[in-house]
């Protein structure tokens, strides 16, 4: 270990531990408990400090940073209510698995308990949302803490980690000798780095005796960055492949083994393959129960293999016959050698059969719309926002119908160009993730697809936009409806649209340009795509475009509560 | 059915929240918990009384290993095991309950502690079981107050649970 000889106070010391992290950037906003902090940020370069509107975005920002990067995601706030608003963000950070460091100020120690101003338990209000959290008493202990902060939320199953940091913690006037660890070992976490080999050859012999076998793949292979690997999984087996939510662009979606997503929003093909299949393969994916629908009836005669990082996913929802604990990344290279040393080969004659039953339900061609409609069909949007952008953009989205129809319609051919709130649901991310995107590719083509519920939850940020000026391309699929709220209303409450309707919305077109930006409203289907071409052509604008769809589109196919994998709603 | 994990964890502030915050928060029960310092005062010995079926009790330990701060745990229940509980009873204790308090404390093999003119408080140790079944035989208009320390247990022989 290498000793230098400075003193640093605490808030030197924490600026000099983000740069032996290699953090760029770190979302934030400053207040009374990190003042000291914000005082030591002003004084370098090397940290660049994004000031958010509001300390939710401030959590989604960094999100969307660390999922298009791989790189965990960096905040900052004050104590109290900053911390309270970054609640949201972490509880979405930690459904989805995302890799974030939170600092939250703190009041002074001796202070502690007292409900002195700003002071909220921070660590109290986080401690089910975040992987671990740490109370730093001392600044002796502060860079050995942020350094263990970095490796819990960066290795295992990612999450976010809370570091809360008293302000006498970062006094700028007590100075102590700075070193920062090298490395680091925890006795009571030692994250799996590979998985058990006769696992893997049990896996395989099960793979090779399918004769309807699925490839059924998470977040999981993202996080991972094992996208590679599940491509020539794949290709070699010649077994379909769908992906979860969070798994997109795990598999590349323009690929022939690709049936589309699975799940209450599924395609067919995805469902019915997964109900009749007779060996699922499930890598880096958790059973969630938007994924398996009624648990009682899923996969009924499938025999299961399970890829997971975290030994607590297996068998929590659906019992597995081979259990493999490990990264999927080492995993798949295992099996890939597996495959290969083995004499034995797919049952060909039962996998072309297999692939005619799966065609025969591709045929059903179940996300086709009307194409002929004189209103703007939200499906169409997202079909030629990919056109336009070529398949080639970051999409970010918001929580509802229109993160269905991106997800169905917007066909991701690489991993982490997807960044959608999976697990949690929040609605308010699309925008201040996208932001996140932007920051780490500013050259980048960044859309958010949202509608005009979502995108007034985290609204102000088009103000931390226009700072920065990200050219971020907003797609707002304006239905004048909570649409999936409408949606079920219409399903299973006979109608009665109970809150559902979005009044007095604001002119998004004159509310982008108040923000400085560029506003488009397009209300017509034949003008879609040149409007999308004309915004896509302003390379440093943002642009929010307001597109006034079909208020009563839904979202198909579609499982209702309580439904198997095979008893969809179609169009 | 009844389960009895041990679990080492780190001391340190907050660690017995992270356990009891992980039960309320995934609807799991908590029988009994007991927990103090071992002879490493890094470390905290916990034992854990929950109940649950087979899919559930093996959710319980994962999560619980999925703790930082947890370092090992392990379900006595697994193993032959030894499981105490000590309580301390007082009861009203006048005029002719006071031999038949004293020979049913005995009987239970347990000791009188403290004695004024109207009560007496006992101390008891014993598996849950022989807990409750002393409370069952006392009278309970005599009974004042009751404290349970909760389960603790350890393996058999070899069998240990070390950092």
């Amino acid at each position: 270990m290498e000793i230098r000889e400075v003193e640093l106070n605490g808030s030197q010391i924490f600026v000099q531990c983000l740069k032996e992290e290699g953090v760029d950037f770190v979302f934030g906003y400053p207040g009374g408990a990190v003042l000291h902090i914000y005082d030591a940020i002003f004084q370098q370069e090397e940290v660049k400090h994004i000031l958010v509107r509001h300390e939710q975005a401030a959590t989604h920002a960094a999100d969307g940073y660390a999922r298009s990067t791989g790189k965990p995601g960096v905040c900052l706030v004050t104590s109290g209510p900053g911390a309270t608003n970054a609640v949201t963000g972490i509880a979405t950070a930690y459904m989805d698995s995302i890799p974030l460091v939170v600092f939250t100020g703190q009041v002074p120690t001796h202070l502690i308990g007292n409900d002195a101003f700003q002071e909220v338990d921070t660590i109290g209000i986080t401690r089910p949302c975040v992987k671990h959290n740490f109370l730093v008493k001392d600044v002796r202990d502060l860079a050995l803490t942020i350094k263990k902060a970095f490796y819990v939320a960066t290795t295992g199953r990612p999450g976010p980690v809370v570091v809360d940091i008293p302000k006498d913690v970062t006094d700028p006037n007590v100075r102590i000798p700075f070193v920062y660890p090298k490395s680091i070992s925890m006795r009571s976490y030692n994250p799996t780095v590979k998985g058990n080999l006769r696992q893997v050859k049990k896996a395989v012999d099960l793979m090779l005796d399918a004769r309807r076998p699925m490839i059924y793949t998470g977040g999981g292979v993202v996080l991972n960055n094992a996208a590679p690997q599940l491509t020539k999984l794949v290709e070699k087996l010649n077994y379909p492949c769908t992906n979860t939510l969070m798994g997109l662009g795990g598999f590349p979606a323009s690929r022939r083994q690709f049936v589309g997503m699975l799940g209450m929003h599924g395609t067919y093909e995805a469902n019915m393959a997964m109900h009749d299949c007779d060996v699922l393969i499930a890598i880096g994916a958790r059973f969630d129960d938007r994924v398996t629908g009624n648990i009682e009836k899923f996969c009924p005669t499938a025999r299961i293999v399970h890829i997971d990082i975290d030994p607590a996913s297996i068998s929590k929802n659906v019992k597995v016959d081979v259990p493999i604990v490990g990264p999927v990344g080492p995993v798949l290279d295992d099996m890939l050698k597996v495959l290969d040393e083995s004499k034995r080969e797919p049952d060909a004659e039962a996998i072309t059969a297999w692939w005619e039953k799966i065609d025969g339900w591709r045929e059903k061609d179940c996300l086709s719309y009307d194409t002929q409609s004189k209103l703007i069909k939200p499906q169409m949007v997202v079909d030629k926002l990919y056109e336009v952008t070529h398949g080639d953009a970051f999409v970010a989205s918001d929580v509802g119908q229109h993160q269905m129809w991106a997800a169905q319609y917007y066909r991701f051919d690489l991993p982490r160009r997807w960044i959608n709130s999976g697990g949690l649901g929040t609605m308010g991310f699309g925008l201040p993730a996208a932001m996140g995107v932007q920051f780490a590719y500013p050259d980048a083509t960044v859309a958010c697809v949202t509608g005009e519920g979502s995108i007034q939850m985290c609204i102000q940020e088009l103000s931390t936009c226009k700072q920065y000026g990200l050219p971020i391309k907003i797609i707002n699929l304006n239905n004048r409806y909570l649409g999936m709220v409408r949606q079920w209303q219409e399903f299973f409450y006979q109608g009665r649209y109970s809150m559902s309707y979005m009044d007095a919305l604001p002119d998004f077109v004159k509310l982008a340009e108040a923000y400085g930006h560029v506003g488009m409203l397009i209300d017509k289907p034949g003008d879609v795509e040149a409007a999308l071409k004309e915004a896509m052509a302003l390379k440093d604008r943002l642009v929010f475009m307001d597109f006034i769809t079909d208020q009563t589109e839904n979202v198909y196919p579609m499982i209702p509560a309580g439904g198997g994998l095979n008893e969809m709603i179609l169009v | 059915m009844r389960h009895i994990i041990s679990i080492l964890l780190e001391n340190e502030a907050g660690a017995l929240s992270r356990v009891s915050g992980l039960f309320s928060a995934r609807g799991y029960n908590i029988e009994s918990l007991a927990v103090a310092p071992t002879e490493d005062p890094s470390l905290s010995r916990m034992t854990l009384v929950t109940r649950g079926d087979d899919a559930i009790i093996e959710q319980i330990t994962k999560q619980l290993n999925k703790l930082v701060d947890v370092v090992k745990l392990q379900d006595l229940t697994e193993g032959a095991h030894i499981e105490r509980e000590m309580m301390l009873v007082k009861s009203r204790a006048v005029a002719g309950d006071r031999e038949e308090i004293k020979r049913l404390i005995d009987i239970f093999r347990g000791r009188v502690i403290d004695v004024t003119d109207t009560t007496y408080t006992m101390e008891l140790t014993g598996d849950s079981d022989k807990l409750d079944a002393f409370l069952r035989a006392l009278d309970p208009k005599l009974l004042l107050e009751v404290v349970r320390s909760g389960s603790n247990g350890i393996a058999r022989g070899e069998r240990s649970l070390r950092a």
